[in-house]
């Protein structure tokens, strides 16, 4: 759940904070990079506990005209920001930077004859950016993003230390009280390795989806071995001798 | 400030410059299209036909004299006395009236066909759908390709993919076409294919600018030849003038390379 939040936060500025970098007006582009230097340079740990300790420093946030105009907005910032708020901010807006980057590369990837045709039709910026450069950047973008996903998973463990009760954290609790350590973690990775294995099938089919009108498909993968072997039991040979490159998967019967 | 033929021509350059960091690309070229007119540039690579080409949809910003298209300043706005730039909508719009085939075709890979040519047609015109998607069909058709309307560009051969993207400047409607050697990447086999499609457009009243390789194509469609050299016209004219007796050294020189 915090990971899935945070990276649709992630992916959400990172593809704005790219745009914003390739942007002609300076300002803007300069804006972009002083928010990279800055969630990108400093440990993910102090974002987090940065957000979380911010009430402490400024016990009262207020949205209002200032200098003694009318309060519009505010609150205790303790009520504003619970461990779950600042969780997300942490984790979000350092993964902001990083998909900046990674969007950046994606759009980069893509030949500049792409934008000129566009630009020659009449398309603006934006338009040029959402229906053409950016679905194909998508190809080169979804294999890092997919290793950013599964790296946020495991650094979501990190919110533990501002007592989100998050998946290791939770561990942690239970072997406190009744000392079985190793088990306990035993278990937390198995789960861990459970989410990482969807979210490894999901990136699959994602990137077949946005593989189409390549003449290079991507190869069946193993994840495609055993997708077609489990829901196509009937066939087993003819699956197998179209792919015959594929190594089976561990847990298919040998040839 | 008024362009001396603006009600007449189509294209109008007077005295165009244009400098890529020091160099200058173009030095003053001045030249005139007019309406269904057909103009072939030809030239060495590196002569700034395709610059010249580029700048006549604003896709390059000049540095120094005047162009016109259709009677309106190429990227800024005449109020009174001054000149304003335009904005980056108005630009926008006036690239739209503006077709361009590219030495590359510059489809876009991740649609078909009948997706490239109805895109920009619904986002840019704001047509619905499926008029858009009847109007690509009949073009498709139009190019020989009614068939291949669901292929993605990577299936279609390049003569086809050209032909695709000759169709998706059209579904624009444009005043004029900018053809930017247009069969230079491809195949000796099928430069036939895209030549017959453009001769057709020719034959219906089309005003092209076509930057060419093709000496054949020149002298057959053409009503005008432009030879370039080194950001220069060196000499334009009738095309059987031009290519039948050269005045100028630079150009017997060239074409007696090519022909």
């Amino acid at each position: 759940m915090l990971t899935g939040v945070a990276m649709a936060m992630g992916v959400v500025l990172g593809v704005v904070l790219a745009t914003m970098w390739l942007s002609p007006n300076p300002l803007v582009s300069g804006a972009s990079w002083f928010y990279i230097w800055l969630f990108r340079g400093t440990p993910i740990l102090v974002q987090i506990l940065f957000w979380f300790y911010l009430a402490a420093l400024y016990p009262h946030v207020s949205i209002g005209v200032p200098f003694g105009g009318p309060e519009l907005f505010g609150g205790a910032s303790k009520d504003l920001i619970p461990p779950v708020v600042a969780a997300i901010f942490g984790l979000g807006f350092n993964e902001g930077a990083y998909m900046a980057e990674i969007v950046r590369a994606g759009i980069n990837s893509v030949d500049e004859g792409q934008e000129e045709a566009a630009k020659a039709l009449g398309f603006s910026r934006i338009q040029t950016m959402r229906r053409i450069v950016l679905p194909q950047a998508m190809r080169v973008i979804i294999p890092p993003t997919g290793n950013e996903t599964i790296s946020m998973l495991k650094t979501s463990s990190l919110v533990s230390v501002i007592a989100y009760a998050e998946l290791l954290y939770s561990a942690q609790i239970i072997f406190s009280r009744n000392y079985k350590t190793i088990e306990l973690l035993v278990v937390a990775s198995i789960w861990y390795l459970a989410f990482t294995t969807i979210l490894t099938i999901g990136q699959y089919y994602l990137e077949r989806y946005f593989a189409r009108g390549s003449s290079r498909t991507p190869p069946p993968s193993r994840i495609e071995y055993v997708v077609r072997n489990v829901f196509k039991l009937r066939s087993p040979r003819e699956e197998g001798g179209m792919l015959p490159e594929t190594p089976h998967a561990p847990g298919e019967p040998g040839r | 400030m008024n362009a001396p033929n603006a009600q007449r021509s189509m294209v109008e350059a007077v005295k165009v410059r244009k400098r890529f960091g020091r160099t200058e690309v173009l030095k003053g070229i001045s030249l005139e299209v007019r309406p269904s007119e057909v103009m072939c540039l030809l030239g060495p690579s590196g002569s700034g036909k395709s610059t010249f080409l580029r700048c006549i949809n604003h896709l390059e910003r000049i540095d120094g004299g005047e162009l016109w298209v259709d009677g309106e300043l190429v990227g800024y706005r005449e109020h009174g006395d001054k000149i304003y730039e335009l904005r980056e909508s108005e630009i926008a719009r006036k690239r739209a009236e503006i077709g361009m085939v590219f030495q590359r075709f510059n489809l876009f890979p991740h649609l078909t066909a009948i997706e490239n040519i109805a895109l920009a047609p619904v986002r840019v015109r704001q047509t619905a759908r499926d008029q858009a998607k009847d109007h690509a069909r009949t073009l498709l058709a139009q190019v020989g390709l009614a068939d291949r309307g669901d292929a993605y560009p990577a299936q279609l051969s390049g003569g086809q993919q050209q032909r695709v993207a000759i169709a998706r400047a059209l579904a624009m409607k444009p005043k004029l076409m900018l053809f930017d050697e247009p069969t230079s990447a491809l195949d000796p086999e099928l430069v036939g294919d895209v030549l017959a499609v453009m001769r057709k457009l020719a034959a219906d009243g089309m005003t092209m600018i076509v930057v060419t390789h093709e000496i054949g194509f020149a002298r057959e469609v053409a009503d005008s030849l432009v030879f370039m050299d080194d950001g220069v016209v060196v000499e334009s004219g009738a095309p059987a003038e031009v290519l039948d007796a050269p005045r100028h050294e630079r150009t017997k020189a060239f074409l007696s390379k090519v022909l």
